[in-house]
């Protein structure tokens, strides 16, 4: 026989039934789950993970007395430790491309590689905003492609490429409305915005110089149009409603609505944060909205890296076009697509826009990404994006309803977000064991607590990017920590013990806050 | 000596024209883990029902109105470093503010304890 | 479609389990004649990756990009040098396909990132506390002005003449509805920022004075004095840094008086993208913190005491206050923030202040060779990598010309200033770590021949 296993190595199993629990580690680390120091306890402010020449002759010359004494207190890592601190950070988090990503309302769906190297291509990502017209056609015509899809996927007039998120672009839409008013010299100071809407709805006209008053819901969850119809009068600017709203329907009485309220001299503001359930199916536009912002980031799949950036474009109607704020794009009669902004909004007759949003054009890396998404997809696609997203909601819906309360599931089917309630849950549990528990199941939660309509809201928003397969794993977790919670199951209040981190303490955070690192005194 | 209370759950003790106003062990109960409180600015004339103070827990804030019109003239500075007092103490050492009452007629329309408590009961 | 996972026989299945004869029943609710029964008409259908990659290669290639020509604009843009790391870590799924970390317990690579962020900030800008980032730099400069009128209880904000215009025309659009006052100007082509002029027009009405640092000339203002002068009427000093990485030579505001620092940090870690995304940096005193608006990401510990994270005060955000939040907000510009943190980390801060010597020392050079060029003269004095040049003609027409030779020779002061014939034959001129000895040649020798 020739030499017998020289390493000494033989694949074993190991003894089984030794859950981890209680194994001490000298590193910190368990296995696969790291620990990281922060930057600051590792780096150091000489080191540096770029190398440059110094300049020759005399750097400082034109900086007179403004010089600083000493270098930033800022600590470097050189390469290889830089990719591995990011690296090893990055293994703490949940991403859509881990696992389903259920958020309610926020749209999480499958991010395509191909809009990123697209906005990658240097005739997109290194251009300077300021370059000559001339050499910046291509940009132009992306972002006029772009806001032409958007005007015919919601069958507006216009839209205002600008705003750099929801938030921002729902502040534009309600600036227009503001500005129309205003143009037409009436002082009207109202806001009607329903009970269920997303707290930046009232944030937002209160910014814009409204005073907010609510709209109630219906037992079904819709808006009470009677209700509206009483509010009613000269001194209402407008409303702001989320359609398909937040509890995941879509409004029956939307044109009803819209008749109503510019019957009223006033304008309709949707909040198109739910604009993937309708999208290619329904156009706001035929519901007689005046202004609506569609979520880049949501509908077409560009990246939410950990909170933004967004992309807010707003869709306008005939009657708020003239508002619109500066820059945007147009096409001449040539099939050139231009930039109208301060400098020839006057030779583009548009001298009533209400102002200028933000520095520069907006958010062009998502607009690269959008269109890419949009150009994947074309009409047919965007219309199966929508019936799928339904579907699979749906299919949650009555895949659990028999477990967990769903407040409006016998209203009938939902739109894109399934809505159930922890009310039928024991005593002492709740939203948040059910949140907390699924992720010791390896999925991200849903959106918990919103709307805030109904007690302990669980709203889960598969998008169409969830195969059967993965559906319905979900569901089998979903109905485990359910049952868990029905049953009574104390352990699931410590849930997750099997994350990065176990329940974190977010009352001692912002009692004390510690919003920067400091150095340990000791 | 004696104490009213509203149904926004604040609570004024009154000793002769001063009057220390507070929220209820129920409203702090309801708030949880109460992180800052935002109190009025010493010396302001506050309007019965304004909202005057801001009492913030991890996932809300709340207004506190006062149940009286009169003038500031004292604030618990001590929930600057302690807010959880009010969770703690919420009817003794976490009071807000005391105001000196410009229209004593006004305690006419609040509760006393019984009252409040058979309020409490029904929510 | 590559994109959609449901095959046929999966929705049919579906169906079923919802009890469903077909998928328009779920569309029950939209009034008859408003459901689609088909592909929006004239709309193109779906498309392989192959055809969409053609066809945006197409639009791309008609722009002409910075690095494929001499390059010299700045204006609140800059073009520098991003290590390969940057894009390569911010691209990592577990990063970029994240929300906003609603589940600390499985989002601490995020929110670690954002604690390192706000630190990083707010020692670069000299401020005791950093957010978690802005939209961009002008939107951080419309909400700071918004916060400053919250905490003096003031209405008039004064902005100096050298503030970005892009700056001041969002900060009017919004006064415009929250009826505070701004006063504005335009500059004066000299030398001196004008701190003198500023000073005469602070009162006790004024809630901030708002001053950029370099400005939109590339001058220096004096900020020690400003800050002395404003808190003097009771005023804050808001500065605004739109080219952080000269944060690495000249002093930081914060270290100067400034009582709230903004900036636009697009400078480290994220490429020019023709306007965006970018990201706002927003550092104040510790005891403006309830009035800050945006994401704070503050540290704690779980329920084992382990040292953790997570967003905090989260009361004077929107979905709590509703309509009164501290601002309407949702979003911050994370993965911006990201790849700012990460280029960051890899200078270090004597990588910083080496690389802003390069960019001083550039920007001398080109500042030099062009007072040569007859017909050109250098306004500034102090500058860090941006100078105004003033030419014999309208600047617009001469960086036309330089662009059809080939050279995108700077930011003509009548793009930003439209109509005032004082500016129209400034141009801003900017050099970086990018720009070459031949770059500097060839500005010079074709603006030579433009204007001769």
């Amino acid at each position: 026989m020739s030499a017998l296993n020289p390493s000494g190595w033989q694949p074993s199993m190991g003894d089984a039934g030794t859950s981890g629990e209680g194994v001490f580690t000298s590193s910190g680390d368990r296995g696969l789950m790291f620990e990281e120091p922060l930057s600051f306890e590792i780096g150091a402010i000489d080191k540096c993970g770029v190398d440059m020449d110094e300049p020759e002759g005399q750097p400082v010359a034109a900086l007179g007395p403004f010089l600083r004494k000493s270098a930033p207190d800022l600590p470097g890592l050189t390469e290889p430790e830089t990719v591995r601190h990011y690296s090893r950070l990055s293994r703490q988090n949940y991403g859509i491309d881990l696992g389903p990503f259920p958020l309610g309302s926020c749209t999480m769906k499958h991010n395509p590689r191909l809009n990123e190297k697209v906005a990658r291509m240097p005739g997109f990502a290194d251009v300077h905003p300021l370059q000559p017209p001339s050499t910046v056609r291509g940009a132009f015509e992306a972002m006029d492609e772009l806001a032409e899809w958007l005007i015919s996927l919601t069958g507006m007039a216009a839209v205002a490429m600008s705003p750099k998120a929801g938030a921002h672009g729902e502040l534009c839409g309600l600036l227009c409305i503001r500005a129309a008013h205003d143009h037409a010299g009436e002082a009207r100071d109202v806001i009607l915005v329903p009970e269920s809407a997303h707290g930046t709805n009232p944030a937002t006209a209160a910014f814009a110089g409204y005073r907010v008053e609510s709209i109630p819901a219906t037992a079904s969850g819709r808006v009470d149009l009677a209700a509206l119809k009483e509010k009613l009068g000269p001194h209402v600017a407008g409303v702001m409603i989320t359609n398909p709203n937040t509890c995941g329907l879509f409004e029956p009485d939307m044109k009803a609505i819209s008749d109503a309220v510019h019957a009223a001299g006033g304008y309709v503001y949707c909040d198109g944060a739910n604009f993937n359930a309708i999208v290619g199916k329904v156009r706001p536009g035929d519901l007689g909205i005046d202004a609506m912002h569609i979520n880049l980031h949501k509908t077409f799949s560009t990246p939410h890296g950990g909170g933004g950036p967004g992309s807010g474009p707003v869709v306008l109607s005939e009657a708020l076009r003239p508002f619109a704020p500066l820059p945007f794009t147009v096409r001449t009669g040539d099939g050139e697509a231009h930039l109208v902004e301060e400098s020839n909004a006057e030779a583009f007759c548009h001298t009533l826009a209400f102002g200028r949003m933000t520095a520069f054009h907006g958010q062009m890396g998502m607009f690269t990404r959008a269109l890419t998404y949009i150009l994947s997809h074309g009409a047919d696609g965007l219309q199966q994006v929508a019936e799928d997203a339904v579907l699979n909601a749906n299919y949650v819906l009555r895949s659990c309803d028999d477990l967990l309360i769903a407040p409006f599931g016998s209203a009938g089917p939902c739109m894109h977000e399934a809505l159930f309630s922890d009310s039928n849950l024991p005593e002492g549990f709740g939203t948040l064991d059910v949140a907390k528990g699924l992720i010791d199941e390896g999925f991200h939660p849903m959106t918990v607590y919103f709307p805030l309509v109904v007690k302990g809201a669980m709203l889960v928003e598969p998008t169409e990017t969830e195969s059967k397969a993965g559906l319905d794993r979900f569901i089998t977790s979903l109905r485990h920590v359910a049952k868990r919670a029905l049953d009574g199951d104390e352990t699931l209040h410590a849930a997750p013990v099997l994350a990065p981190r176990r329940r974190l303490d977010e009352t001692l955070a912002a009692r004390k806050p510690v919003l920067v690192w400091q150095r340990d005194p000791g | 000596m004696s104490r009213y209370f509203t149904k926004d759950h604040e609570w004024i003790e009154i000793s002769g024209q001063v009057g220390t106003v507070g929220i209820t062990d129920y409203a702090q109960s309801q708030l949880g883990d109460i992180t800052f409180v935002e109190l009025p600015e010493l010396g302001s004339s506050i309007t019965k029902g304004a909202s005057v103070s801001v009492v913030d827990s991890v996932k809300a804030a709340s207004d506190v109105y006062t149940p009286v019109s009169g003038e500031v003239v004292e604030v618990n500075e001590a929930l600057g470093d302690a807010p959880e007092t009010v969770n703690s103490d919420a009817g003794g050492s976490g009071w807000l503010f005391k105001l000196t009452l410009s229209d004593p007629g006004e305690l006419d329309g609040l509760m006393d304890e019984a009252a409040y408590s058979a309020y409490v009961a029904e929510l | 479609m590559r994109y959609l996972p449901l095959t046929a026989a999966d929705r049919t299945e579906m169906l079923g389990v919802i009890g469903a004869g077909s998928v328009n029943e779920l569309f029950c609710d939209v009034p008859d004649g408003l459901l689609l029964d088909g592909p929006i008409e004239g709309l193109p259908l779906h498309a392989s990756e192959m055809a969409v990659e053609r066809h945006m290669r197409g639009l791309a290639v008609r722009n002409l990009a910075a690095g494929d020509a001499p390059f010299f604009l700045g204006a609140g843009a800059y073009r520098h040098h991003i290590p390969a790391t940057v894009d390569h870590l911010i691209q990592r799924g577990e990063f970029l396909t994240a929300y906003t970390p609603y589940q600390p317990e499985i989002a601490q690579g995020t929110l670690q990132v954002l604690f390192e962020f706000q630190t990083q900030v707010a020692r670069l800008l000299g401020t005791e506390i950093a957010n978690a980032s802005m939209y961009d730099g002008s939107t951080a400069c419309w909400e700071a002005i918004a916060m400053a009128t919250r905490i003096t209880r003031r209405g008039r904000a004064l902005l100096s003449s050298g503030l970005h215009p892009h700056y001041v025309a969002v900060a009017n659009t919004m006064a415009r509805f929250t009826g505070d006052k701004i006063a504005a100007s335009t500059p004066e082509l000299s030398a001196s920022p004008g701190e003198d002029e500023l000073f005469a027009q602070i009162d006790e009405q004024t809630a901030c004075v708002v001053v950029q640092y370099p400005d939109i000339l590339g001058r220096i203002p004096d900020l020690a004095r400003i800050a002395e002068a404003a808190q003097a009427k009771g005023a804050l000093l808001i500065a605004v840094v739109t080219e952080p990485v000269a944060l690495g030579l000249i002093e930081a505001p914060g270290n100067l008086g400034a009582d709230i620092v903004v900036g636009e940090g697009q400078s480290l870690g994220v490429g020019l993208q023709f306007g965006g995304p970018y990201l706002g940096l927003f550092g104040c005193r510790e005891k403006f913190v309830r009035q800050m608006p945006g994401r704070l990401c503050g540290q704690t510990v779980d329920a084992a005491g382990k040292r953790g994270f997570v967003l905090t005060l989260s009361t004077r955000e929107q979905h709590i206050r509703r309509e009164k939040a501290t601002s309407n907000i949702c979003t911050n510009s994370g993965l911006c923030a990201l790849a700012f943190s990460i280029h960051m980390t890899l200078l270090g801060g004597e990588g910083l202040a080496r690389l802003a010597r390069i960019n001083h020392a550039k920007a001398q050079a080109t500042a030099a060779r062009l007072a040569k060029v007859p017909g050109v003269t250098c306004l500034n004095e102090a500058f860090f990598n941006e100078v105004t040049i003033m030419l014999p003609r309208p600047g617009g027409e001469v960086i036309e010309e330089l662009a059809e030779r080939g050279v995108l020779g700077g930011v003509p002061l009548e793009r930003l200033y439209p109509g005032v014939d004082g500016l129209r034959n400034a141009v801003l001129v900017t050099a970086s770590e990018l720009t070459e000895e031949a770059d500097i040649e060839a500005l010079a020798d074709e603006l030579t021949q433009v204007l001769a």
